[in-house]
């Protein structure tokens, strides 16, 4: 699915890459904690969090997340744009609480980047 | 050069390895693996130590990555090594850190993990990734 429409589904306004609506992503997970994210997110996934600060943008950057969706109306400092327009990461924002954000994308079709813990 | 504290450049080192690896065309698998290892070692020095560095060895059949650090040392590295175990800081955890996986996922990336420590010194943290035999898992 592209971003593009990632952004219809849930409403989302695009802080970073308005350019790169053409990103397609299948899979995602969810994360408030970061070395739970590095422990089992897979490259090109979504990265859906509630994080701001520029540390969940160097993570998805280490990572080779596609894009971050922030969600429950948060918003990223002025530094963590600038640090996801320097490292070319897409950021969408969205008021949707996460579960909401999770249970949307999975009725159209995405999946987590892995089932189960162990299962890779 | 990784210096405590310092959150706004922690990173950076992780950062640096990925395009080094890149540029000598290491398999993605074995670029991944050294970026989460260097990542999670890179926020363990800010977080807990003073300053240290992260020194990437790149041999014929490996490639080695090295923490070391000057600080106050993990005084009990079975308990530090436990999923979950975690003595970050209220600040830190705001940062999203602390679940007490960080050394955990180092070890689960490399094929050879070796850690030590002197309380008060600092922390010497080794981990090599193979470069055969390391297809995607
Ligand atoms: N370089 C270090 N110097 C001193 N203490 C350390 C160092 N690295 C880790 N520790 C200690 O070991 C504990 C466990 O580290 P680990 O990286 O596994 O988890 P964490 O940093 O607490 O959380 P996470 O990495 O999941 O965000 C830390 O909370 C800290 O007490
Ligand atoms: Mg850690």
């Amino acid at each position: 699915m592209y971003l593009r429409e990632i952004k219809e589904i849930l409403d989302a306004e695009v802080i970073v890459g308005q350019d790169r609506l053409d990103v397609d992503v299948t899979c995602a997970g969810v994360a408030d904690l970061i070395s739970d994210v590095l422990a089992y997110v897979t490259p090109g996934c979504l990265l859906i969090t509630g994080l701001t600060n520029p540390q969940v943008v160097r993570t998805a950057d280490v990572l080779d997340i596609s894009a971050i969706i922030l969600g429950r109306g948060k918003k990223f400092s002025s530094e963590t744009v600038r640090l996801a327009e320097e490292l070319n990461i897409p950021v969408l924002a969205t008021d949707y609480i996460l579960f909401e954000i999770v249970g949307r994308l999975y009725a159209k079709g995405i999946r987590g980047c892995i089932e189960k813990v162990g299962s890779k | 050069m990784v210096i405590g504290d310092d959150f706004d450049h922690a990173g950076e080192a992780s950062r640096n390895i990925k395009t080094i690896l890149k540029q000598i065309n290491l398999p993605n698998d074995v670029i991944r693996k050294a970026a989460l290892i260097s990542y999670e070692s890179e926020i363990n020095i800010v977080s807990y130590a003073r300053k240290g560095i992260i020194r990437l060895t790149i041999l014929p059949d490996h490639i080695l990555i090295e923490a070391v650090d000057e600080g106050q040392g993990i005084p009990d590295l079975e308990l530090a090594m436990q999923p979950g175990w975690s003595t970050a800081s209220q600040k830190v955890r705001e940062m999203g850190f602390g679940a007490g996986m960080g050394l955990c996922n180092i070890k689960s990336f490399s094929d050879i993990f070796h850690i030590s420590s002197e309380v008060d010194k600092g922390t010497h943290l080794k981990a090599s990734i193979k470069l055969k035999g390391n297809t995607d898992d």
